[in-house]
């Protein structure tokens, strides 16, 4: 039977979080497709609601085994996601000129999202095992390496370069947080440069240079990446200190924000809430991420420590690279805004994170 | 789990944990200066910026490439038109705006008001066509009037011009506004809805050269959607010159030579391939489709029996009738069938099996050699020929003569004509070969099927000594700096089997169709140059039912096609020609005097005589 203490330890202060920030998210959603737009889509904020209800599930049930199960059947996990990425490969639904979906009857689903899990998982196991104060060397880390490449390449061949790189990052994190040994990053650093440097200048073609210098720089293309940008920055600039006001928007229709539903929906919250709701939401992001991170350090198990960690890398770095790019800093890139963008498949993960999170921090008495 | 306490205790985790924590402080810091920044730093800025939504895209379209013939003569190049644009949100009431315009303009304002209709979502907020080409007159008065109607704009695009109206129509081809189909192709991956694209001809196969780079301004308008500040632009890259290789004098001669006939023709240079000239009648005025077709013209073209819409040059497929005993006697010597002297007897007829097959000559052309056989196209002699080799063989050399497939010109829709088999006609019929059939393919009949651009392509071939050219159009490609992008170099596609001896005494055979005593072709000698041929009369019905309709007024449907196949001079060709005019009844006295005065034209600079009505006396038979 469920042990009281469960309850004793249930950690309401990260679930109070997700709260505000799931109401942030739908609100904001909700100003997204109605205000100001020719043909309001009310479909969208009603399809996200259930996303929640059915990601709020999702959350439930994952707290329902001990996580510890999750370091049992890594590898299942992690092959099941590979075989998901496969068949997206060959029978995926192609839309936007990539095959990212896999479509079962009212709902698709994006397998590259629970990839992102699958991969957490898997190096959290390995580094638990073999973590020491000593840090990992280059032939230690040759395993996480090939697990991280696996699922990178099968996503960049859909192409989408925004969840491949998300996997990079977060594996990159996760690595540099339970320490690579100095000699060894200095190899791998020196290395690396030694290799881009002579690419960049021997190996891409001209155009190949202009379309990566683009990529971070996207005032070089003024028609294009140059244009969502400078609306999307005229967007959170005019929204003040104080902001438009709610649905009061304007730069929030269609032609002016690009996907201003997913992907830019920061623009719409700082058009409309100023410099204090976006603050107030940077702050909100910034606990949830201290409190994640709290949750690591109480856990006493290596295991549940660095899947912990993983998972907070996750939320962290989508937060940073949306809101960096909606406001110019960085590149334009696919990474939606955890609880806040509109997508069924993001939303589900960032839920399924959330349980995951709940139930190492609801366990950690198992270890004391 | 002790035995990891070990080596990683709680204090390193918490160290670890504490360098993450500043880490992600930092970033957050970072976005929160960022927000000062744009919010309170610039906040006034950007909100003056919002209040109109002033930040608009503006395209600059990229000139459409030039086209020229081998001489650098231009045929198609842009000239200006006046479009008019609306904004529809500057435009409210735009109703209202829309019915001052069609006053001010003299348009009909139940098309402005249909062309607005469906809009909606982000196309509310960008100019939208409102009618192309309105003219200077328009133009004045809208220009003068522009206060008045808040939201309309004009912008002046490059509208397509075919020089010599008509000219080459077929082959240049035309643009038009890319459609839905085309959009979801990777070649017009960077076109947008209501583009101008290729769409038929050279227009189409080159539209990638053709096409250029669209460029783009990122602009700040005022209150009324008029322009106050331009942010950043990107300039438009115009497209690529393109020089094709065919000689437009020929071609306009050409043209003339088909006038109001119902055929095509084709001219290559034996020794490259490039086409000199190719036409077919009738045609069109491309400039129509560029201004915009009216429903009467369009039906008209279409309509049109004589398919004016159609290349005949590259997708008409006719038997090829007697022009095919070429490749019937290069079989026959080749394989050793025949020789130069072997004699076959003509009575007029030949008998096979149970059925008697016809000589053109009712009254037979006696003893015949392979000379006399091609000069005067004597059809026992090939049916004999025919026969010894077979269907298989004869099938074998017409292929590698090049029909049968396509030629690879730069042109779509190109036909690929038949070379019937007996394993073609079981599969297709499910019935066996007869092999009463061969005779009837022997002389070019029967199943045959060729384009004029592989005939004349394959006279090329026999002109040159048996060196087979892709036929191409493109010379070279030129970008709007002057920098060559292409240059076309002849392609050899193969060889024709045969030996040069053997195809010598072809050649000799042909010579002999136009410059013989004899000869059936000799309507198309010209002075001071040898011209060598061979004529065809494809028949449109059997001779059965076209006898029954001579009883009353020959129906001109059912009369037969003409065809003449031509190099010039016979030493040294410089031009291989391939003609066929539509129920023009003889090769020799419809389709022949075309290859002569092209020859003409083009080997003495001049033109010539309008063609003579044939002479019914010196009247030869295919």
């Amino acid at each position: 039977m469920v042990d009281r203490r469960y309850l004793t330890y249930f950690d309401w202060g990260l679930l109070a979080l997700t709260g505000m920030l799931a109401a942030i998210g739908l609100m904001t959603l909700y100003s997204a497709v109605m205000a100001g737009v020719p043909t309001p889509q009310e479909a969208l904020f009603t399809k996200q609601l259930v996303w929640y209800g059915i990601g709020l599930v999702a959350m439930l049930v994952c707290l329902l085994f001990s996580y510890k199960l999750m370091e049992r059947y890594a590898w299942l996990i992690y092959s099941g996601s590979i075989v998901l990425l496969l068949w997206v490969m060959f029978f995926g639904k192609y839309i936007g000129g990539s095959r990212r979906w896999i479509v079962l009857g009212p709902v698709s689903l994006q397998p590259s999202e629970l990839a992102k899990i699958a991969v957490i998982i898997v190096l959290a196991r390995y580094y638990a095992k073999y973590v020491s104060g000593r840090g990992f060397t280059f032939k230690s880390l040759q395993v996480p390496v090939i697990m991280t490449l696996v699922p990178f390449l099968l996503i960049v061949r859909q192409p989408d370069l925004g969840t491949a790189g998300l996997i990079g990052l977060i594996a990159a994190s996760m690595t540099l947080f339970v320490k690579i040994e100095k000699r060894t990053l200095w190899f791998i650093l020196g290395s690396g440069l030694a290799m881009a440097l002579p690419m960049w200048f021997f190996f891409l073609k001209e155009y190949q240079r202009q379309r990566i210098l683009t990529f971070i720089n996207p005032d070089r293309d003024p028609l294009g990446a140059g244009y969502h940008i400078i609306q999307s920055k005229i967007a959170i600039g005019s929204g003040f200190l104080t902001g438009k006001g709610f649905l009061e928007g304007t730069q929030n229709a269609l032609s002016f924000l690009p996907e201003q539903h997913t992907d830019f929906i920061f623009s719409v919250l700082a058009e409309e809430w100023g410099f204090m709701g976006a603050v107030i939401l940077i702050f909100i992001f910034l606990i949830f991420i201290f409190w994640a991170l709290n949750i690591a350090y109480s856990c006493r198990d290596p295991f549940g420590t660095i899947l912990a960690v993983g998972i907070t890398a996750m939320i962290a770095w989508q937060a940073v690279i949306n809101m960096g790019m909606v406001m110019g800093l960085m590149p334009v890139v696919g990474v939606p805004l955890p609880f806040i963008s509109y997508g069924g498949s993001s939303l589900l993960t960032t839920m399924i994170c959330v349980g995951i999170l709940l139930n190492i921090s609801m366990r950690r008495f198992m270890i004391e | 789990m002790s035995k990891y306490l070990k080596t990683v205790d709680s204090e390193w985790f918490r160290q670890r944990l504490t360098v993450v924590m500043l880490c992600v402080s930092m970033a957050a810091l970072v976005l929160v200066v960022r927000l000062i920044f744009l919010q309170i730093v610039k906040g006034q800025e950007y909100r003056r910026m919002s209040l109109n939504n002033s930040i608009r895209l503006q395209s600059i379209d990229a000139p459409r490439g030039l086209i020229y013939d081998r001489h650098g003569n231009l045929l198609v190049d842009n000239r200006p038109s006046f479009d008019l644009y609306i904004s529809l949100k500057d435009a409210r009431p735009v109703e209202e705006t829309l019915g001052r315009l069609a006053m001010h303009a003299s348009l009909p304002q139940d098309e402005l008001v249909e062309r607005v209709a469906g809009v909606r979502g982000a196309a509310y907020y960008r100019p939208q066509l409102l009618k192309r080409d309105i003219g200077r007159d328009a133009l004045a008065v809208v220009a003068s009037r522009r206060y008045d109607m808040p939201g309309i704009d004009f912008q002046i695009q490059q509208l397509r011009n075919y020089i010599n109206s008509g000219l080459a129509a077929h082959l240049l081809g035309y643009i038009g506004e890319i459609n839905t189909k085309e959009l979801q192709q990777d070649v017009y991956a960077d076109s947008r809805p209501g583009d101008l694209v290729g769409k038929f001809g050279i227009e189409k196969s080159l539209e990638s050269y053709l096409r250029g780079e669209r460029g783009g301004r990122q602009v700040e308008v005022n209150a009324n959607g008029q322009v106050v500040r331009v942010l950043q632009t990107v300039p438009a890259r115009s497209g690529q010159n393109v020089y094709l290789t065919i000689d437009r004098r020929l071609q306009q001669r050409a043209e003339a030579l088909l006038q109001d006939q119902a055929g095509a023709v084709v001219a290559l240079d034996p020794n490259s391939g490039e086409v000199l000239a190719l036409a077919s009648s009738p045609a069109f005025d491309q400039n129509d489709f560029i201004t915009g077709l009216s429903r009467d013209k369009w039906n008209a073209l279409i309509n049109n029996p004589l398919r004016p819409l159609n290349n005949k040059a590259i997708q008409g497929e006719y038997p090829p009738a007697s022009t095919y005993k070429i490749i019937n006697a290069m079989a026959g010597l080749q394989e050793g069938v025949i020789t130069e002297n072997d004699i076959i007897f003509c009575p007029g007829h030949y008998r096979f099996g149970n059925r008697s097959y016809r000589c053109w000559r009712r009254g037979g052309h006696g003893s015949v050699d392979l000379n006399k056989a091609l000069a005067e196209s004597c059809d026992v002699y090939f049916y004999q020929v025919g026969q010894r080799l077979g269907i298989d063989r004869l099938a074998w050399y017409a292929k590698a003569a090049g029909l049968g497939a396509k030629t690879g010109i730069e042109l779509d829709h190109e036909g690929r004509g038949l070379v019937p088999t007996a394993d073609w006609k079981q599969k297709r019929f499910g019935i066996a070969w007869q092999p009463g059939e061969t005779l009837s393919v022997a002389i070019g009949q029967g199943f045959n099927l060729a384009t004029p651009l592989q005939m004349a392509a394959f006279t090329a071939a026999v002109a040159n000594g048996g060196v087979r050219y892709r036929p191409t159009l493109v010379k070279r490609v030129v970008s709007g700096e002057g920098d060559e992008i292409l240059d076309n170099t002849p392609r050899v596609v193969g060889r024709l089997p045969v030996s040069a001896a053997n195809l010598a005494l072809v050649k000799k055979g042909l010579w002999e169709v136009v410059q013989g005593e004899r000869g059936t072709a000799r309507i198309a000698r010209l002075k001071g140059t040898d011209i060598s041929g061979k004529t065809g009369t494809a028949q449109v019905v059997g001779r059965e039912k076209l006898e029954e309709s001579e009883g009353g007024a020959t129906v001109r449907k059912y009369m037969d096609h003409a065809w003449f196949v031509a190099y010039a001079p016979s030493e040294a060709p410089l031009i291989a020609i391939a003609v066929i005019v539509e129920h023009g009844e003889h090769g020799s006295s419809a389709a022949a005097p075309v290859a002569r005065e092209l020859v003409k034209t083009y080997l003495e600079g001049a033109p010539s005589d309008p063609v003579v009505a044939a002479d019914a006396g010196d009247l030869g038979h295919g």
